[in-house]
């Protein structure tokens, strides 16, 4: 069965917190492959991450 | 090992990014200055516990997520707030058409490492967590700037591993969202 995009973007993010069980990665991957709008939405998800980790030292930077 | 003077000036130097890593988390100016002096106190009185350390604001910054812990496990046992209107599904479910497919695809970031070069980029960014309900802010925060496990973190706010997670995609795709009209879409 096809994943919906509300439920891949949720196993997307559930992703990023535990391990995923192998039938979850084999449905996520079936629907990434063809959908756009959710690969834009992990990889969003991804840099979200990545800036919030950068937030603390950036800030600080530009305040002194 | 250098003199203790030394050691407390060093250490008094970094005061000023340890408030600023306590606050974005506690959200609260005074809470964090709690933290902070907590963690110095800690770290003067176990200067033995850094002799030989490469990084004194890593072993700093360890000492203080220790605290800044402690003070969500105490805030997460105070008589609860007036409870919160919970965060709404309704945001996110505006995102998605009724059979669960994008209402609209979101669009594409290009290359979005060029904006971790800009301070307005995390001004922005910060504003969209200012925006997100404080409990999801929290749970976020606990997961992505302090990096805690959601186990750990289900255990000091006493939820359910699947309310954390539900909570913490709340807070990714509203984050998303809010990038995306803030800075990404402009």
């Amino acid at each position: 069965m096809m994943l919906t995009c509300k439920e891949t973007t949720r196993l997307v993010s559930q992703g990023l917190d535990r391990e995923l069980a192998f039938g979850e990665r084999v449905a996520l991957r079936l629907h990434l492959a063809v959908c756009l709008g959710c690969r834009r939405a992990r990889s969003q998800m991804r840099f979200v991450r990545k800036a919030v980790r950068e937030l603390v030292e950036i800030d600080l930077e530009t305040s002194l | 090992m250098p003199p203790p003077a030394d050691f407390r000036a060093q250490i008094e130097a970094l005061r000023p990014y340890l408030l600023r890593f306590a606050s974005l988390q506690l959200r609260d100016a005074a809470a964090a200055e709690d933290a902070v002096q907590e963690a110095l106190l800690a770290a003067l009185a176990g200067e033995a516990g850094f002799a030989g350390r490469a990084n004194l604001r890593t072993w700093l910054t360890g000492i203080l997520k220790h605290k800044i812990v402690d003070t969500v496990r105490r805030q997460a046992r105070e008589p609860a707030l007036p409870p919160e209107a919970e965060e709404g599904p309704e945001e996110l479910d505006a995102l998605f058409a009724r059979n669960g497919h994008w209402a609209e695809r979101p669009a594409g970031w290009g290359d979005p490492d060029g904006a971790l070069g800009q301070s307005q980029f995390f001004r922005a960014l910060e504003t969209c967590l200012e925006r997100l309900p404080s409990r999801t802010a929290k749970v976020f925060m606990l997961r992505e700037h302090l990096g805690l496990e959601t186990p750990e973190i289900c255990k000091e706010l006493d939820i359910t591993p699947t309310h954390c997670w539900v909570m913490l995609y709340r807070a990714r795709m509203s984050l998303r969202e809010c990038l995306q009209q803030t800075w990404f879409g402009k």
